[in-house]
């Protein structure tokens, strides 16, 4: 790595600091609105909770002190990386989410790769054949896909893939009690990724489509792709080569951006796919009301989103070299 | 004189829009020797960067078309290739540069990087070998620092730089013509000179044709040995440098050489040809240039004039110009 990209690097996760403890101040506050608590939720469960049961509960959980004092306590903990514990769980956030976050991540990381590679290649497809038959089924079949729900989407697939043909896996991350290793594990693994990554992916898959398209038939009409003509070279190079790699700057740019937007959407997808990542953790926490245990998740989908822009404006040096990082 | 490297015969361009079809090159025909320049003069719209393009073949269809004519390269009619076998042409046989240096390369490429894939894909050259080579070609349109510019990408690089890394990008497989579609035009004035000594040195050092298109008769006078001068998207005259300039027999002509001369002029005086170029799709009935020719009897208004051979190598296309005799 050079210095210079060394450097940016360095400035920018510092910067990522402040930018992650206010959303998790915001985040706090944010939580406090919704009405009732932990100690409401588990004293309900229990079915013969007393008043005095109840105050002992939100006293154990720090939750009888003035909000500010709440606030402070929980501001400091985060300075030093505590999460705290899980209300009701009973074991530390944090090992919580370590457990479920590389599940999440598998599916994240999987969906937007599926979704750039898949739509760029889409894209240029079409507009190498702008106006034809192609290209307007190709807008046609990614205005539908852009319209269908992910739910249903992932609903359907599971009918047709797993149920009607039965060749792919309806749910879970691997074979239970199948104790695969190494390369076995990564196959089985890989296997259940499909269908949740294809819901997650597919919508993403649309948006790139049309966004690489526009990009390509805008590159098309600047002077130098008639240079890379004149020069010789076949329509299927000047493609992929000098038009996309001058037209994949939007993309990358639109990926970034939605990379917290996807973080929300696989939570949907695991939920229909029992895919044991943050998506149930989440929707437990929430009606639950276990705030340490929602806010942690908030807190490192923060950090996961800002890491993965950092990435984005680095590949952007990559692809551009005008663009230089200082 | 030889048989030429380029020979044009009847070539004719058209545009589909929704107003109709605009005809932007009619029934062009002109010829280039080995080591002669051609320089192909007019206003904007005249048709001569369509007419440049036509010859590779790289007018964009739809909406372009070339409607008819034959262009032959060293006899053979590119017009008849396959758009396989035309690759094999371009860049190798025939090489252009364009008017906007800044705008005709790649700019997330190395300089490297772009001159190189010529030579890969048309001489097969490997790594070291396009190394060697690119950096051969730099030091022949004079960059300096040839090894540490080939690394470098076009933002790191002047206008005046680019194009000659345009002009080394062409002459990568020393092609038989170049094409400069107004190579100069924006180049500061200073740069100018420069770029237009490198391309008349590397025709001369390598025999090539020049095809040069401008609307700068400073230009011509100084790299050209003939002259078309177009309009409208037709020629209207044809001859050698020493005859255009010093006996111009198109109104036209002696309209674009008036306007080019006026600082030479008594007083301050700006000389223009007046009105413009005629919308192609209101082109006027007889001869397109009348609307705007000080000159015009009303048989130019009723009839376009035939391109007439006034002399050997010399074509006017100008009802006044048959009576006119040599004065």
């Amino acid at each position: 790595m050079k210095k210079a990209t060394f450097q940016f690097v360095l400035r920018r996760l510092l910067q990522v600091v402040p930018v992650v403890l206010a959303i998790a101040a915001f985040n706090f506050l944010l939580l406090r609105l919704a009405p009732g608590d932990a100690a409401d939720i588990l004293a309900g469960q229990m079915g013969h909770a007393t008043v005095e049961f109840t105050e002992q509960l939100r006293r154990e959980f720090g939750l009888d002190r003035p909000l500010y004092q709440q606030f402070l306590i929980y501001m400091g903990k985060l300075l030093t990386l505590d999460l705290g514990m899980s209300h009701l769980q009973q074991t530390p956030v944090i090992d919580l989410i370590v457990d479920r976050l590389p599940a999440t991540l598998i599916l994240m990381v999987s969906a937007i790769l599926l979704a750039v590679i898949v739509g760029i290649c889409i894209g240029i497809a079409a507009a190498r054949r702008q106006g034809r038959l192609a290209d307007n089924l190709i807008s046609v079949a990614a205005l539908l896909v852009y319209a269908t729900p992910a739910f249903w989407l992932g609903l359907m697939l599971i009918v047709l893939f797993s149920i009607k043909l039965d060749i792919l896996p309806s749910g879970g991350m691997m074979q239970i009690g199948a104790g695969h290793e190494g390369l076995a594990h990564v196959l089985d693994v890989t296997w259940h990724l499909i269908l949740p990554a294809t819901t997650l992916g597919l919508f993403y898959v649309a948006i790139y489509t049309r966004l690489m398209r526009a990009s390509m038939l805008e590159v098309y009409g600047l002077d130098f792709i008639v240079t890379a003509r004149a020069k010789g070279l076949s329509e299927g190079v000047i493609a992929w080569t000098h038009a996309m790699r001058n037209a994949l700057l939007p993309v990358v740019t639109l990926a970034g951006v939605q990379i917290g937007h996807l973080l929300g959407g696989s939570v949907l997808v695991e939920t229909v796919f029992g895919w044991p990542g943050l998506g149930r953790l989440v929707f437990d926490a929430l009606l639950q009301r276990d705030l340490n245990l929602l806010l942690g998740i908030l807190f490192i989908s923060s950090v996961v989103v800002v890491i993965a822009n950092l990435v984005v404006d680095l590949v952007y040096g990559l692809l551009d070299p005008r663009i230089v990082h200082r | 004189m030889s048989a030429p490297v380029l020979d044009v015969r009847s070539l004719s361009v058209e545009f589909e829009s929704t107003l109709g079809t605009v005809h932007a090159v009619r029934d062009l025909s002109f010829s280039i020797g080995e080591g002669e320049t051609l320089a192909l003069v007019g206003e904007s719209g005249s048709g001569k960067s369509t007419a440049a393009m036509a010859l590779l073949r790289l007018i964009p269809n739809p909406p372009g078309r070339i409607s008819s004519g034959a262009v032959l390269l060293s006899g053979r009619d590119l017009m008849a290739l396959s758009e396989a076998d035309l690759r094999g042409v371009r860049g190798r046989e025939m090489a252009m540069i364009f008017q906007d240096p800044m705008m005709a390369l790649n700019p997330v490429y190395t300089i490297e990087r772009q001159i190189g894939e010529v030579l890969r894909l048309h001489l097969g050259l490997s790594k070291s070998e396009i190394l060697a080579e690119v950096v051969e070609l730099l030091r022949l349109v004079g960059v300096p620092a040839p090894e540490e510019r080939a690394r470098q990408y076009p933002h790191n690089l002047s206008g005046g730089m680019r194009q000659r890394v345009m002009i080394a990008m062409a002459l990568a497989c020393r092609p038989r013509l170049l094409i400069a579609d107004e190579p100069t035009t924006a180049l500061d004035v200073t740069v100018q000179a420069q770029v237009l000594d490198l391309i008349h040195g590397l025709k001369e050092k390598l025999g090539m044709a020049v095809l040069l298109i401008t609307h700068d008769l400073g230009i011509v006078a100084e790299t050209a040995n003939r002259v078309v001068v177009m309009y409208a998207g037709r020629k209207v005259e044809e001859g050698t440098v020493g005859e255009i300039f010093a006996d111009p027999r198109h109104p036209y002509t002696r309209g674009l050489l008036g306007a080019a001369k006026w600082e030479e002029a008594d007083g301050d005086l700006l000389r223009e040809i007046p009105g413009t170029v005629p919308s192609p799709f209101e082109m006027p009935s007889g001869c397109s240039f009348a609307p705007r020719c000080a000159e015009a009897i009303p048989l130019c208004r009723g009839a376009m004039p035939e391109l007439k051979d006034v002399a050997p190598g010399r074509q006017v296309r100008c009802f006044l110009a048959e009576g006119r005799g040599h004065g």
